[in-house]
């Protein structure tokens, strides 16, 4: 099957607006008689579901949480990406066009990133109609700050709190439609299947997670708009909720699941404590606007500090090593995420990693306390300092936070074409849970803007198109397909209920996050990918016998809901694995040892690997199918990242 | 450390419940709260026993979705945080800890620790946005805002919708919530539009879903992780009473015109 991602002809600049001229509209009178599907309610889900309601469009919008407000967009602290250039700094919608391309090693469309830098603008005028209170100057104008791969300054904050501020946003323009009647909201519901009709996606099977209740609901289109699948390696900075579940069941009904491989790890998180964590918590990448990244010059200052012979502020300066400012001197701190977390991972290798671990390097803010006074500091970051504080017991005013990479991001998810359509028509996904924008390596405060740009700005234009192609024939509810597709999800829902082994879901999970940490992680190679393969399958077949489950369908049950994410994961895992050994080169968050310059940075193959691998199921337990979208490069020329 | 918890079991909204003791061994005080009941979760499940159900999500103290009622407390002992960011360390080896679900009828138990919010949905589904559709609006730029109404705004947008503040509170109230929500529109110039007929929609909901009214303790304020102030309640009966008085907006239907 070939791949045809639908990227407009003509210049960057007039892709997009030819191409929604070109789109087929649904008269207003006919919006009435569709009916979508959107599940999960983040910023991409919750800004469609409010967008197409206030077009005409029937909603029926789905997330596992108690309310819309909690699905974890609300969790982003830093900002929010917009070439607004409202610091008249050099910014534009070419330049953050090119700083996202580059930012993702050049494994993104260039169409797509053009497009996203372009709604950007619009993003931030949409949000501040709603009342969403951005950082504000004296004068009563939008603030700005710097973010990780770029040297202007076009990021857009609420304090620390950016995502809840974005979402509550989103969440207030959905509450608006269900009031009026124009969408219906589902909470507590967890979509476990797409039902689809002729190749075509038709509704979906949520469980009720309050009564067990297996229901079945059709529409004209699905979207899918259900996050990231970091929680394959247990310890991540998303929610203990999110999963992959809906576009893993997606995949197994036919979608393609593009660059499954490209995982971000975010430097700057708080480091493991022990075995009982249950989550990693993230220190926002604003941080490094005004701290330090540092780790002792020597191993044996490092050893001292280990065992507390020594404390971070009596290490002297020439004892101290600031490792990004003195390999990438023009971007210093600010380096992207993927070359961050690199070299922090690089200096624990080595030797000179602090903490009782010894996996954590610092972040000092003793130089910005003395040059802006500890009140302009927490002004900034104060919400951060006090969440470092509680889950460490330590004061970041006075000792210098101890920080270390862990996984927060993925890039890769459901295959889309320009129009956010999977290859299974009618079958949407936005936001987090495609693959589009961010290449190998997303830039920091682009995921809330890529959110928001699919949501408000993208599927109210290219959902009408195939509407209006299909027309608003009501769906047959009672095509046996919906029974089929319901039976397939009971049978599975009793297979795990009918699991009474020794060993907890969460055990197994535990288990599978090691082994995606240690061989799919931060650095990988060929013998520890083959490996990991193994291992994940032996794994997964012990799952099957082994593990645990308690309880019935028909009653709140965490314990089931949790086996089902962790069984899909499983499989997950080792597709990603596949994916990595198949990308023998490095580029942006997936790193191959195999595979580095001199300088030990990233290095690509363009020649052979400049394309979107998308896998194709084909059954259990079989092999995935390998297809190539080539990325073809018009405007921006390919070169080695560098950021010195 | 070694605990001893006292926990409220509840099969359902139907059943009644009771209070069951459980043992917690062997705590690390660096775990959080909520990873030492996951820690009694595992024993229980190795056991084939159901394991104590509680709502939870982010654990990072921002999607307002952990509630448990600790030591007679929302949130727990230690001030301005959620359950997720209490630490074991604010406790000490051998004590017994009393774990309930927030109590109040609006918010009716689900299972054992968990309840059901919806209300607060429903108040913000009743009149809590600026009526604005996707695209058209102007320059993020246009309107400057001064500093100081802008950080106040934003003080006010903190809330996360735990529900704390009813939880702490005798008469069961909603008041801190609802009128953090007000305040944080009716003190933008955005949200001026709809100021008058917002707060009577909000307010009416409110009453509808059960809430008992506020009679000034303050437990709310001095129990929200997101310290909300007892201001809002002002700033909200002002609105109110205003809007009630001297206003001619009706709250007919909230709804922010056609489609």
């Amino acid at each position: 099957m070939s791949l045809d991602a639908k990227i407009p002809q003509g210049p960057l600049a007039e892709k997009w607006s030819k191409h929604k001229f070109n789109l087929k509209l649904v008269n207003p009178a006919n919006k009435r008689k569709y009916d979508v599907i959107v599940v999960g309610t983040g910023l991409a889900g919750a800004s469609a579901a409010a967008s197409l309601a206030e077009l005409g469009y029937n909603v029926k919008a789905f997330c596992f949480q108690d309310s819309p407000r909690r699905a974890h967009s609300i969790a982003a602290q830093g900002g929010i990406n917009a070439a607004k250039n409202y610091q008249n700094d050099g910014d534009s919608v070419y330049r953050l066009f090119y700083d996202t391309i580059k930012g993702g090693d050049y494994r993104a469309r260039e169409g797509n990133v053009y497009r996203l830098a372009e709604v950007s603008v619009n993003i931030i005028d949409q949000c501040v109609a709603q009342g969403v209170p951005f950082a504000r100057e004296y004068g009563g104008l939008l603030d700005n700050r710097s973010f990780g791969g770029s040297q202007v300054s076009r990021t857009f904050y609420a304090r620390g709190q950016t995502g809840q501020q974005l979402l509550l946003g989103a969440y207030s323009a959905l509450n608006r439609q269900i009031h009026k009647g124009k969408v219906k909201m589902y909470t507590r519901s967890e979509m476990l299947d797409v039902v689809t009709i002729d190749g075509h996606a038709k509704g979906i099977i949520t469980r009720n997670l309050v009564t067990g209740e297996i229901d079945t609901h059709s529409g004209h289109a699905v979207l899918l708009c259900t996050g990231g699948y970091g929680n394959v390696f247990y310890l991540s900075t998303n929610a203990i909720g999110s999963n992959v579940t809906a576009a893993w069941r997606a995949h197994k009904r036919g979608a393609f699941f593009a660059n499954p491989c490209y995982t971000q790890i975010h430097p700057t998180c708080i480091p493991v404590s022990g075995d009982h964590q249950s989550k990693l918590t993230l220190m926002s990448e604003s941080l490094r606007n005004d701290g330090r990244v540092w780790a002792p010059k020597t191993v044996e200052v490092a050893a001292k500090l280990r065992k507390k012979e020594l404390t971070a502020d009596q290490v002297k300066e020439e004892d101290r090593d600031y490792f990004l400012e003195r390999k990438y001197p023009s971007f210093g701190n600010l380096v992207p995420r993927d070359v961050a977390s690199r070299n922090a991972k690089e200096m624990a290798d080595e030797g000179r990693g602090v903490g009782t671990s010894g996996f954590a390097v610092f972040l000092d803010f003793a130089d910005a306390i003395k040059r802006l006074g500890q009140e302009a500091v927490a002004a900034k970051y104060g919400n951060l300092f006090d969440m470092y504080y509680q889950i460490t017991n330590e004061d970041p005013y006075k000792q210098p936070m101890r920080i270390y990479p862990a996984v927060h991001y993925t890039m890769g998810g459901l295959w889309v074409d320009y129009n956010l359509s999977t290859n299974v028509p009618g079958l949407y996904a936005l936001g987090e849970c495609n693959f589009s924008d961010h290449g190998a390596n997303r830039l920091g405060a682009s995921a809330l803007m890529q959110g928001l740009s699919d949501g408000y700005f993208v599927i109210p234009y290219t959902l009408g198109d195939y509407l209006a192609t299909i027309g608003p024939k009501p769906v047959d509810a009672n095509h046996p397909a919906f029974a089929q597709t319901k039976k397939d999800v009971t049978d599975r829902i009793a297979k795990l209920l009918a699991l009474k082994g020794t060993k907890t879901v969460n055990e197994y999970h535990r288990d599978l996050g090691h082994i995606m940490w240690e061989y799919c992680g931060m650095a990988r190679t060929e013998e520890g990918l083959t490996k990991a393969k193994g291992m994940i399958q032996a794994l997964r077949a012990d799952f099957w016998k082994n593990a645990i489950v308690i309880g019935a369908n028909e009653e709140v049950n965490a314990s089931l809901e949790r086996a089902g994410r962790v069984a899909d994961f499983l499989e997950l895992g080792e597709l990603m694995v596949d994916d990595a050994q198949m990308r023998k080169e490095s580029c942006g968050g997936h790193f191959r040892l195999e595979s580095q310059t001199e300088e030990g940075e990233a290095l690509r193959n363009d020649d052979v690997f400049a394309f979107v691998g998308a896998w194709e199921y084909k059954g259990d337990n079989q092999p995935e199918e390998l297809h190539k979208e080539t990325l073809e490069f018009e405007f921006v020329h390919l070169t080695q990242r560098s950021y010195k | 450390m070694n605990l001893t918890l006292k926990v409220w079991r509840q099969k359902d909204a139907n059943s009644s419940g009771k209070m069951v003791s459980y043992k917690a061994e062997n705590i690390s005080p660096d775990m959080s709260f909520l990873e030492m009941l996951d820690v009694v979760n595992e024993s229980l499940i190795h056991k084939g026993d159901e394991p104590i159900h509680f709502d939870h999500d982010c654990r990072e103290g921002i999607c307002g979705m952990c509630s448990l009622y600790i030591n007679g407390r929302p949130h727990g002992p230690k001030r301005a945080i959620t359950t997720c960011q209490l630490h074991m360390r604010s406790f000490h080896d051998g004590e017994t800890i009393t774990i309930e679900p927030w109590r109040a009828a609006a918010f009716p138990v689900i299972k054992d620790l968990a309840v059901d919010r919806s209300a607060f949905d429903r108040i913000q589904q009743a009149g809590g946005y600026v009526s604005v559709n996707t695209g058209g609006v102007p320059d993020a730029n246009i309107i400057p805002i001064p500093k100081v109404i802008a950080d106040e705004a934003f003080n006010s947008a903190t809330c996360i919708g735990c529900g704390a503040c009813v939880a702490a509170c005798k008469n069961a109230s909603a008041m801190l919530f609802v009128s953090a929500k007000v305040s944080q529109l009716g003190m933008l110039p955005q949200g001026q539009p709809e100021r008058w007929s917002r707060v009577q929609s909000m307010v009416a909901q409110m009453d509808e879903e059960g809430f008992g009214n506020c009679t000034n303790t303050g437990a709310c304020e001095a129990e929200c992780p997101k310290e909300i102030t007892l201001t809002n309640i002002s700033r909200m009966n002002n609105d109110f009473f205003s809007a009630k008085l001297f206003r001619e907006e009706k709250v007919h239907d909230h709804s922010g015109g056609g489609e």
